[in-house]
């Protein structure tokens, strides 16, 4: 059954507005939901954050606590009403993430948990210790939230803000990970690499979502100031920390709505464990705490993805994707006026990891309408002259320039703006987003729409010019059955197939493929031999590296061959096959 | 001043032996071990209890982790149940577990030496931290890093839970193992602070040791490299993580009876022992044991003079250090293409 995509969000919200009217609803389960609201905001920071973006937080109650204190004070201190501390709350929070995420952003890999738990204890003892946060009393007698005369001081009025707080959460989350940005954050979990080689400043996004996720906790943080109508340092602690990415987790860490039905769960559970618990096995000890981390560890072992994509697998709806309308066009990449005939110049490139000299001295270029094959066997530091030509690795010496400028270690995302794109050896596309998606990251330089305008929904027609444009270039390579297909269905070969489509929606002048035939069948090879050709004639250039020989002689112009790091031929195809020293390093010296 | 300094290096020495403790397990499996901590409290507190002639809780616990990883060896060998496998499962599991629960329940009541108190809790936690690997982390042992870590903050909650349940909510102190004690210019040596000296020298040393020079050491290192590669040239990578475990789990303990006779311990004390090994291992690396145990001591020092100075802020200060640490180490190695999930 087929749904629009908004229907069940406006279901969702009229029963959560019907619920405290409903007759006899005990006031105890509206506290409940309460709760699961609050902690439902968190959690959904902590979904973009880790979830999709890969960055694992344990601190996050530590928002929280910025954002309750900063109302606290303001609003006990001070006297300012409760709503201007709303803007102020958030503000403290983002500014204490752009602190915490600078250093924090930049860690990679187990430094970056482990990070974010020093923090989070560090900054809970310090709520604990200042004087003008009440060390470990905490402030108390925080004003209620009130519209007029109207004031929401029981927990079933306040209810209403904290579950429209969720909701405009969730929209705005949702907006923004369908977005050109959340794309770019969606890429950020698979490695930075690829993202970084179409324009994504990988430490830009990763920032952005560090900032969001904090900015819903210090709005969840004020929300619970007001509802409790205290601040104290325990809710913010690192156990609290480490039950907000629990919650995530439970639910779903890649799902915005699985940090909602996340929270549920635990906020249900732990009432429930409390309450009964201790009636089955006698009054002592935290029992609840047993059982809650004895099924942590069974949930992980069932079900590591959560809870929300269980559920769904089992209901019968499909989301309605629509296609793209291909008649919107993007404007071309502005491009030099006049071409030269020389359109990558390698001069003398050297590269060394320690004693190894990877490449050693090469020097080669590619001329406009093009197409070089650079081939040698295994280890002759072919990808690694990729690597240097779209700046992932910076040249020990000599000299790469393009269009006659040269780049001196421009980083990737500087590369691709001058219209040089690449395909990978070993695929990296995002597995759980759609072909069209992946492609559509390919043009991210050709879009402006940022953060803000996307959550807001105002980026919708720069939207559909990229999304028509990856369209675009999978129907030219030839895969439009696929597009909306997730890009991990697919066998390996079509994978690379869809790395040349992403290359191609860069509008390059130059694309390299780093061995694009590997895993096609021959059919395929034949129809990916005559794109290329037809995208030469079309006036792009193409380097591919390539074991494939009789696709490279096929195909290729001219050939330069690497062997240990050095060149050590260069010529067309007829030239190469009948070169001894080209033999001798395929087949060994004839004796 | 000195004394300070050497307050600090006491602490700094106890935390040593925990940060290699979790190099040593993240070393090997991945696993961010969170309740190492817990392995402290059980060590010290089964010591405690005995001492005073109480029966622990931790038996029953070993006993009740053995008949689960019992069951886990048999369901996952349930397509090929031939006698050896049936029977290692029997003795590691059941046997070991039930021997070691029918002498503490004989041997409490009776006076005992602090000998047979010591060596009875520290075969208890062992198990605990062999069954914990068994249950909670080898049917997961394939998963992400950070799959694993949620799933260690899972067994500290449980851990912790547990230890209330059998300890209390009330701290102990334990019988110190010697009351010899002499005084060198200003400063006063007890028995008990060279033990922890001497003790945790001996690890460091041993570990190296066992790492560098044996080949179930090398197997071990190999296992953390490539778990894949490891299992084909031959190593036991299960085997592998329940040993890394075991001697964290003993490592735990053994702090734990060190410190017990100079601080009271209460069930959730361990934590907190446990997250400062952490810093000092992250100082480490997570992968240098001599790094490791310099910076335990860096901290133990800074921590004994922020004590001194301002000790309202003595946990900020000692968790805020770590932050330029993993800066630096962030940046000095920078550029690594994770391949994740």
């Amino acid at each position: 059954m087929a749904m629009p995509q908004r229907l069940p969000i406006l279901l969702f919200a009229l029963v959560m507005a019907a619920i405290p009217f409903v007759p006899g609803m005990p006031p105890f389960w509206i506290v409940l939901l309460d709760n699961i609201g609050l902690s439902a905001l968190v959690a959904m920071g902590l979904v973009l954050l880790t979830g999709v973006g890969g960055l694992t937080s344990f601190g996050q109650a530590a928002f929280c606590g910025f954002g309750a204190y900063t109302t606290a004070v303001l609003t006990t201190t001070y006297g300012l009403s409760p709503w201007l501390t709303l803007p102020l709350s958030l503000l403290v929070s983002g500014i204490a993430a752009v602190v915490l995420g600078l250093v924090t952003v930049r860690l990679s890999g187990h430094y970056l948990p482990l990070g974010t738990i020093a923090w989070g204890i560090g900054l809970f003892y310090l709520f604990s210790k200042l004087e003008f946060l009440g060390r470990n009393d905490g402030i108390s007698g925080i004003p209620p939230l009130s519209i007029g005369s109207f004031r929401m001081i029981d927990p079933g009025t306040i209810y209403f803000a904290i579950w429209i707080a969720v909701l405009i959460a969730a929209l705005l989350t949702m907006n923004l990970l369908d977005s050109r940005t959340g794309r770019a954050i969606r890429a950020l979990r698979r490695g930075h690499i690829a993202a970084e080689a179409f324009g994504v400043h990988a430490p830009r996004a990763k920032l952005l979502v560090f900032i969001y996720a904090a900015v819903l906790a210090g709005l969840s943080g004020w929300l619970y100031a007001h509802f409790v109508r205290a601040a104290n340092p325990t809710p913010f602690g690192a156990q609290a920390g480490i039950e907000y990415l629990f919650v995530a987790v439970v639910g779903g860490a890649g799902y915005v709505w699985g940090g909602v039905l996340g929270a549920a769960i635990v906020v249900i559970l732990k009432e429930v464990l409390q309450s009964y618990l201790p009636l089955i096995f006698g009054g002592s000890g935290q029992l609840e705490t047993i059982v809650f981390g004895i099924l942590l560890v069974t949930l992980l072992q069932l079900a590591p993805t959560g809870v929300w994509p269980w559920l769904m697998a089992r209901l019968p709806f499909t989301p309605i994707r629509k296609r793209p309308d291909m008649s919107l066009t993007l404007p071309a990449r502005p491009r030099a006026a006049a071409i030269p005939s020389v359109l990558l110049q390698i001069d003398h490139a050297r590269k060394q990891f320690g004693g190894v000299i990877a490449v050693n001295d090469v020097s080669f270029d590619v001329q406009a309408r093009e197409i070089v094959a650079l081939i040698g066997p295994n280890g002759a530091g072919k990808s690694t002259t990729f690597n240097l030509i779209t700046g992932v690795l910076t040249a020990s010496s000599g000299r790469i320039s393009v269009l006659g400028k040269a780049i001196n270690n421009a980083p990737p995302q500087e590369i691709v703006k001058l219209g040089i794109s690449r395909t990978f050896q070993h695929v990296k596309l995002v597995p759980d987003m759609t072909v069209l998606e992946n492609v559509a990251i390919g043009a991210h330089l050709r879009g402006q729409s940022g953060a803000i305008s996307s959550m807001f929904r105002l980026d919708r027609a720069d939207e559909a010019r990229l999304l028509a444009e990856a369209a675009r270039q999978i129907e030219r390579v030839g895969l439009s059955e696929q597009i909306n297909q997730l890009a991990g269905s697919l066998s390996l070969g079509q994978q690379r197939i869809v790395e040349i489509a992403r290359a191609l929606c860069v509008d390059p002048i130059l694309l390299l493929l780093d061995e694009p035939a590997a895993g096609l069948r021959h059919m395929e090879k034949q129809q990916l031999a005559s794109l290329l050709r037809q995208l030469r004639d079309g006036g792009m250039s193409v380097l591919l590296v390539e074991h494939d020989m009789g696709f490279v002689m096929d195909l290729a112009d001219r050939i330069v061959v690497l062997d240990f790091g050095t060149k050590i031929a260069e010529g067309t195809p007829g030239a190469i096959k009948t070169n001894p020293d080209v033999i001798k390093a395929y087949l060994g010296a004839v004796a | 001043m000195l004394f300070l300094v050497q307050d600090g290096i006491t602490n700094g020495a106890i935390y040593a032996l925990l940060g290699l403790a979790l190099v040593l397990v993240f070393a090997v499996t991945r696993v961010i071990l969170i309740p190492q901590g817990e392995f402290v409290t059980y060590g010290a507190l089964t010591y405690a209890s005995l001492s005073a002639g109480q029966f622990p809780g931790t038996a029953r616990l070993a006993l009740a982790m053995g008949i689960v990883a019992f069951g886990f060896d048999i369901y996952v060998g349930r397509k090929a149940l031939h006698r050896r496998l049936v029977g290692r499962a029997l003795i590691v599991n059941i046997a070991l577990p039930a021997i070691v629960f029918a002498l503490t329940y004989v041997l409490v009541g009776h006076p005992s030496g602090i000998a047979v108190n010591i060596a009875l809790s520290l075969v208890i936690v062992a198990m605990i931290g062999l069954f914990l690997y068994r249950i909670a982390f080898q049917p997961i042992a394939h998963t992400s890093v950070l799959v694993l870590l949620i799933a260690s903050v899972g067994c500290h909650l449980a851990m912790q839970g547990f230890g209330l349940l059998f300890f209390g909510a009330e701290g102990q102190r334990g019988p110190a193992l010697s009351n010899a004690a002499f005084t060198l210019g200003p400063l006063r040596f007890t028995g008990q602070s060279i033990a922890v000296y001497v003790i945790t020298v001996a690890f460091i040393v041993g570990l190296w040791l066992f790492f560098g020079f044996t080949l179930t050491g090398k197997a071990l290192r190999a296992t953390a490299v490539n778990r894949l590669g490891a299992r084909l040239v031959g190593i036991r990578t299960t085997l592998a993580g329940q040993l890394a475990f075991l001697m964290a789990a003993l490592i735990g303990a053994v702090s734990g009876i060190l410190i017990v006779p100079i601080t009271t311990l209460y069930y959730d004390t361990g934590f907190l022992i446990g997250l400062k090994g952490f810093v000092a291992a992250i100082i480490g690396g997570l992968v240098s044991y001599p790094l490791t145990a310099v910076a335990a001591l860096v901290v133990g020092i800074v921590e004994a003079f922020s004590s001194f100075y301002a000790s309202d802020f003595k946990e900020v200060i000692v968790f805020t250090l770590i932050l330029p640490v993993l800066v630096l180490r962030s940046l000095a190695q920078p550029a690594v293409e994770e391949e994740k999930d």
